[in-house]
């Protein structure tokens, strides 16, 4: 799976150094991971594995789902809040351009494999949008939650291109959390090591704001 | 914004232990790699605990040696922030305080790539001998603007490498580094007043719009080129 270029010309254009499809090895492991797992009851491997069923679809889907979120959530947002500064007007709507961007670019990666896009749920964003510093508390907590659930994920991506595209979405997610943190007088990078989640605490930290 | 922004970037909850459990405590990447020895098999480049010979690596990149590179720019960061608060050039404390916070991320991960080299098996490269008088001579903004550069080309480097990574232990440990670059990067950026790529007054940016761009290697390596003696 995986050889066809990706539909997004975006994407497309990315290529990751020495890529080397054969020599990937999760490949071939993931599939038959299950009969190793005694073997494998180590760290992010695992806990990818039970999460995602394996599949680099599930996991583009799960990411789909998170921007689908954030795309709705700043869409919101700019037509919302109010009290925003020209500057955090303006980061607002460049965050929700690129979170479409990324839902369009997921979704055609998504259907370039052979799968089928999950619809876009029904959120709910209660208070967010009453108060500049709830929006931006929000925002703060979306973003850092977006760059945990792609870390978390992305060991267990069997496709070097799908790992590209992940790779470039959740570096411009951490940009987005610093920017954020910024302007909350918050610390950018709060930590050496950003976190990894899995996808069970990541969907936990999201369900407030999905209706359906 | 920035003034007051990054007034709080003193805030350091220790990473240091969820970044070794994230690699799964002592022992962890030897007990991956016998993992991966069981599953794929055939590579033994990944399911060893010794570099393997170059005969081995072919045209793609040892985990080892992607690490050693790693260190190298990790190395040059740490380098140029220590250098930047010895040198006295910063002034505000506000400046200074990010100066020390970043440069002591930058050591975290030269500790932690040291230690991931050494469990596998590796040899860790000694620290570049590093050139930022040039740099620094221009003054402060031109040494504030380098700095966001190599943040920005960490983060990119980081992104070129994550497809050529075989041990997935390793590969969630450069993701969990990749983004902590690019946040330096984006704050660098905001710092030193870059603009979205459609220009304006809006400080900040995220010079590569929706989508990060990788870079290799060799170009990673001569943009550093400058700043190493």
């Amino acid at each position: 799976m995986a050889s066809s270029r990706l539909v997004a010309p975006e994407l497309a254009a990315i290529k990751i150094h020495g890529m080397t499809r054969e020599s990937f090895l999760l490949r071939s492991t993931l599939a038959g991971a299950a009969a190793y797992g005694t073997l494998s009851a180590t760290g992010l491997v695992t806990r990818a594995l039970a999460d995602s069923g394996g599949g680099d679809v599930d996991i583009l889907n799960f990411a789909l789902t998170l921007e689908f979120l954030e795309a709705e959530f700043y869409t919101l947002a700019a037509d919302q809040v109010k009290g925003l500064s020209d500057d955090e007007t303006k980061l607002t709507e460049k965050l929700r351009d690129d979170e479409k961007a990324h839902v369009d670019a997921l979704t055609a990666t998504i259907k370039d494999l052979g799968g089928k896009p999950v619809a876009k749920p029904e959120f709910d964003f209660g208070g967010a949008f009453g108060s500049r510093a709830s929006y931006l508390k929000t925002s703060n907590t979306l973003e850092d939650t977006g760059v945990s659930a792609y870390n978390g994920a992305a060991p267990a991506i069997e496709s070097t291109e799908v790992l590209a595209a992940a790779g470039s979405i959740v570096q411009i997610e951490a940009r987005h959390a610093a920017l954020i943190r910024l302007v909350r007088n918050k610390p950018p990078a709060p930590s050496a090591f950003d976190k990894a989640s899995e996808m069970e605490a990541v969907l936990a930290a999201v369900k407030p704001f999905i209706k359906a | 914004m920035t003034d007051s922004a990054l007034r709080e970037l003193a805030d350091d909850p220790s990473s240091r232990k969820r970044f070794f459990k994230m690699l799964g405590g002592a022992g962890a990447v030897s007990a991956a790699t016998v993992f991966l020895a069981a599953c794929g098999g055939d590579d033994d480049e990944a399911a060893s605990d010794s570099p393997p010979p170059a005969s081995a690596v072919d045209n793609n990149k040892s985990d080892l040696e992607i690490l050693n590179y790693a260190l190298t720019l990790e190395f040059l960061e740490a380098d140029f922030y220590a250098q930047v608060i010895d040198s006295g050039m910063v002034k505000d404390p506000k400046v200074v305080t990010i100066a020390k916070k970043f440069g002591s991320t930058e050591q975290e991960h030269v500790d932690a790539l040291t230690a991931t080299i050494k469990k596998l098996g590796g040899k860790p490269v000694a620290a570049p001998k590093s050139n930022f008088g040039p740099t620094f001579d221009k003054g402060l903004m031109a040494t504030l603007e380098a700095a966001a550069d190599v943040e920005n080309l960490g983060a990119a480097a980081y992104l070129g490498q994550a497809g050529s990574i075989k041990n997935k232990e390793v590969l969630a440990a450069a993701l969990a580094i990749h983004t902590v670059e690019a946040r330096h990067a984006a704050a660098l950026n905001e710092l030193v007043g870059r603009g979205f790529g459609g220009g304006g007054g809006l400080k900040g940016s995220l010079p590569d719009g929706p989508f990060a761009k990788p870079m290799d290697m060799k170009a990673v390596l001569a943009a550093v080129k400058p700043f190493l003696a």
